[in-house]
C-alpha cells in the first residue's frame, strides 16, 4: 500500500499535537491573546493622560471671610474648590472625596485639615498655601518657569504593558501545561503514553516547544496592539526581548510542570496554580511598582520569578536595556526553571 | 520460550491484596484469556505485566526480558517496542483526528506498520480525518487497538477491549484480533464476557481474589463440569437439596446466592423429574432456564457466585 502519511520525529509529532489541541480550543485562544489585549485596553483607557488632574479641596463655610478664601482659591488653575457647611465638609474629607479642608480663622490665619499620609493631600496643602499666601501679597524672591514633559515612555500604560506581558506569560504557560497534563492524567492517556517507548524528556519538551511558538505570536500581537492604540514604544532589541521571554516561558512551564506533577483533578491543580500565582499578581510589580512594599521584603520579592521577568521585560521594552543589564533577573529565572524541572521529573505521576 | 512467564506475583494496595501469588505461563502464538469478575485482579495483573505497575513480589518475564525497576531505561524501551498495549478506559484527545493520533503513537516506535496500513487493519479508513470526539464507542475502541498494533507488536495486551460495545462492534474487534493472530502474534486478553473468551482464547485462566482458580482451554474447563447442559432454577421456599441432587440424569447440584444450578446430561430427562420433585416438596418454581454449559457455570461452580455481577 502506498504510504500517504509521513511520520516525523516523536518530538515533532508531540509538539504538533500540543499546538493542534491548543488551536482547536477556542477559549484558550481568547485567554492567551484576547485577554491581555482587553486588559491593556481597559487599563490604558482608565489611566490615560488627560492633562494634569485638578486637586479637590474644600473650604469650610461659616467663618466670615470664607467667601474670600473660596474666591482666592478658585482663581488657581490647579485646584477644584468646593464651599460646604462644616459637617458636610468633614464628611467629604472622611470619605476621601476631598483632599484637604481649609478653615478661615478669625485672626486671619488659615487652618488646613488633611491626612498627611495621602500624597495628594500633601500636594494640595502646598498648592493651597501657595495660592493663599500669594493672594495675601507674598512676593516670590526668584522667578520660576515650568517646562512640561508628557512623552510616551513615562505614562502608566508604558509601565503596565511589560508587566501584562509577564503576567500573561506566567498564566498561559502554567494553565496551558497544568490543565493539559491533568486532563491527560485523568483520561489515562499519560499512562498509555508511559507504556510506549516514548522518551519522557520528549514529552515534557514538547510542552516547552509549543509554548515558544505561541510566545512569539503572543508578544507580536500584544506589543503590536499597544503600539497602535497607545503608541507604546519598544526601545530595546527584539533579540533581547525574545531571550528574556524564552527564559520566562521556560521558567513558568517548568513551574507548571511541578505544580501539575501529581495533581489528579482540575480543581486540585487550579488550587495549586492560584496559590503560586496570586501572590505574584500583587507583589511582582505588574500593576504598580513593588518598591511600595517595605524595604526588608524587597529581596524576597525580587527572587519571585514574575518579578524577575517583569523587571527584565520593563528594562528591555521601556529603557532599551540589553541582556547584560539583566543578568540577575535571567539568573533568577534560570534557577527556578532548573530546580522546578528536576523536582517535577522526580515527582511526576504518569497514572 | 514462553511469551509471558510470571511467578508468585503479589500486589497489595493498603490492606487489599489485589494479586495474591499469581503464576502464569503464556506460550508464544497463543491467545490467553484472563477471566474473572470486577475486582478479581485482572487489570492489576495486566498492568504489572505491561511494566506500568511495579509488583510487591514475584517475577515477570516477557519475551525473555524483564522490566528494570528504574523507569525509562533503554532496556525497557526495547521491550516496549515489542508490546502492543490497549488499556482499559484510555481516552484519546478528542480534538485530534484518528490519523493524527496514530501518527503520534507511530512516532514513538522505531519499527512497525505504516499509519495507513494500521487504519485499514481496523477498518477506520472513512473516519481517518474525523476527530476522536466524533467517533462511536466501537470506533474509539478500534482506534485504541490500532494504537496498540501500530508498532507491529509480538505480544498484544487487550484489557476488556469490548466492554460496553454493541454486538456488531464486538464482532469487528474479534476479527481484528483474529487477523493479528494469523501473523503469529501472542495475545493476552482480559474479559468478563464468556462468549468472548470461548470464541477467541486457546486457554483461559479464571481469576478470583487475585488468584488463578482454574486454568485450561475453554472446552476443558467446561468439560470439568462433568455434563454439558445446565438447568438454572429457583423456588419459593427451602429446597431439600439431597433429593434434588439424586434426580435422574443429574451430575451435580450447585447452590449459588440466588437459586440453584443442575449440571445434567440431558435436559429432557431431568426436567420432568425436577418438576415432580418440587411439587412433592410443596414448593413452586420462581425461575427456570436451561442452557448449554459455559465458562460462567464453571465460575459459579468454583465460587458459588455469578461471574458477571457488575
Amino acid at each position: 500500500m502506498p504510504e500517504l502519511v509521513k511520520v516525523h520525529h516523536p518530538l515533532i509529532e508531540l509538539t504538533k499535537v500540543r499546538i493542534r489541541e491548543f488551536l482547536r480550543q477556542g477559549e484558550a485562544l481568547f485567554w492567551v491573546f484576547g485577554f491581555p489585549i482587553l486588559l491593556t485596553l481597559a487599563l490604558g483607557i482608565a489611566f490615560r493622560n488627560t492633562g494634569p488632574e485638578k486637586v479637590v479641596v474644600t473650604v469650610e463655610d461659616g467663618a466670615k471671610n470664607s467667601a474670600d478664601v473660596f474666591a482666592a482659591l478658585s482663581a488657581s488653575p490647579d485646584l477644584k474648590v468646593n464651599h460646604l457647611p462644616a459637617d458636610e465638609a468633614a464628611h467629604q474629607l472622611r470619605i476621601g472625596k476631598t483632599t484637604l479642608l481649609v478653615q478661615a480663622g478669625d485672626n486671619g490665619a488659615y487652618i488646613y485639615r488633611y491626612d498627611p499620609t495621602r500624597p495628594e493631600s500633601r500636594a494640595a496643602r502646598l498648592a493651597v498655601d501657595d495660592a493663599l499666601q500669594r493672594h495675601r501679597g507674598r512676593v516670590d524672591p526668584a522667578a520660576s518657569r515650568d517646562e512640561k514633559v508628557t512623552e510616551p515612555g513615562s505614562r502608566y500604560v508604558d509601565f503596565l504593558l511589560p508587566g501584562l506581558l509577564g503576567l500573561n506569560m506566567m498564566g498561559s504557560s502554567m494553565w496551558g501545561l497544568g490543565f493539559g497534563l491533568v486532563d491527560m492524567r485523568q483520561k489515562r492517556l499519560l499512562k498509555r503514553l508511559a507504556a510506549t517507548p516514548m522518551r519522557r524528556s520528549h514529552f515534557l519538551l514538547s510542552f516547552m516547544l509549543s509554548r515558544l511558538i505561541f510566545l512569539v505570536l503572543e508578544l507580536g500581537i500584544v506589543l503590536g496592539f499597544a503600539r497602535l492604540t497607545f503608541g507604546v514604544q519598544m526601545r530595546g532589541s527584539w533579540i533581547a526581548l525574545i531571550v528574556v521571554s524564552l527564559f520566562g516561558s521556560f521558567c513558568f512551564t517548568s513551574v507548571g510542570l511541578l505544580v501539575a506533577s501529581r495533581a489528579r483533578t482540575l480543581e486540585g491543580v487550579s488550587g495549586w496554580m492560584n496559590l503560586f500565582m496570586m501572590p505574584m499578581w500583587l507583589l511582582s510589580g505588574t500593576f504598580f511598582s513593588y518598591s511600595r512594599f517595605p524595604d526588608f521584603t524587597l529581596p524576597l520579592i525580587r527572587v519571585l520569578p514574575l518579578t524577575a521577568l517583569n523587571d527584565a521585560l520593563r528594562s528591555v521594552i521601556s529603557e532599551g536595556a540589553g541582556l547584560a543589564n539583566n543578568n540577575l533577573e535571567l539568573a533568577v529565572l534560570a534557577a527556578w526553571s532548573v530546580l522546578c524541572f528536576i523536582f517535577a521529573l522526580r515527582l511526576f505521576r504518569w497514572q | 520460550m514462553p511469551a509471558i512467564l510470571c511467578q508468585s506475583l503479589i500486589k497489595k494496595y493498603g490492606s487489599l491484596t489485589a494479586v495474591n501469588g499469581l503464576d502464569l505461563r503464556v506460550e508464544s502464538g497463543e491467545c490467553f484469556g484472563l477471566l474473572g469478575p470486577n475486582g478479581a485482579g485482572k487489570t492489576t495483573t495486566v498492568e504489572i505485566l505491561e511494566g506500568l505497575t511495579p509488583p510487591d513480589g514475584g517475577t515477570v518475564e516477557l519475551l525473555g526480558a524483564q522490566w528494570s525497576r528504574g523507569r525509562d531505561t533503554e532496556a525497557d524501551r526495547a521491550l516496549q517496542e515489542r508490546l502492543g498495549i490497549q488499556l482499559q478506559e484510555t481516552q484519546f484527545s478528542e480534538k485530534m483526528t484518528v490519523e493524527e493520533t496514530l501518527c503520534m503513537f507511530r512516532s514513538f516506535f522505531r519499527h512497525g506498520h505504516g499509519v495507513d496500513e494500521t487504519i485499514a487493519r481496523v477498518s477506520l479508513e472513512e473516519k481517518r480525518h474525523d476527530r476522536v470526539g466524533q467517533l462511536s464507542g466501537g470506533q474509539k475502541q478500534r482506534l485504541a487497538v490500532a494504537c496498540a498494533l501500530v508498532n507491529s507488536p509480538d505480544l498484544l495486551f487487550l484489557d476488556e477491549p469490548t466492554t460496553g460495545l454493541d454486538p456488531q462492534a464486538r464482532l469487528n474487534l474479534w476479527e481484528v484480533v483474529a487477523e493479528f493472530r494469523k501473523g503469529g502474534g501472542t495475545v493476552l486478553l482480559t474479559t468478563h464476557y464468556m462468549e468472548e473468551a470461548e470464541r477467541l482464547c486457546d486457554r483461559v485462566a479464571i481469576m478470583d481474589h487475585g488468584q488463578v482458580i482454574a486454568l485450561g482451554s475453554p472446552e476443558e474447563l467446561i468439560a470439568s463440569l462433568g455434563a454439558n447442559q445446565v438447568i438454572e432454577f429457583s423456588v419459593d421456599g427451602k429446597l431439600q437439596q439431597d433429593a434434588a441432587a439424586k434426580l435422574p440424569g443429574v451430575h451435580e447440584l450447585i447452590a449459588r446466592e440466588a437459586g440453584f444450578l443442575l449440571t445434567v446430561e440431558q435436559t429432557q430427562v431431568t426436567l420432568p423429574a425436577l418438576f415432580a420433585e418440587i411439587e412433592r416438596q410443596g414448593l413452586h418454581l420462581t425461575a427456570l432456564t436451561t442452557h448449554r454449559a459455559t465458562l460462567e457455570d464453571v465460575f459459579v461452580k468454583l465460587t458459588g457466585r455469578v461471574l458477571r455481577d457488575a
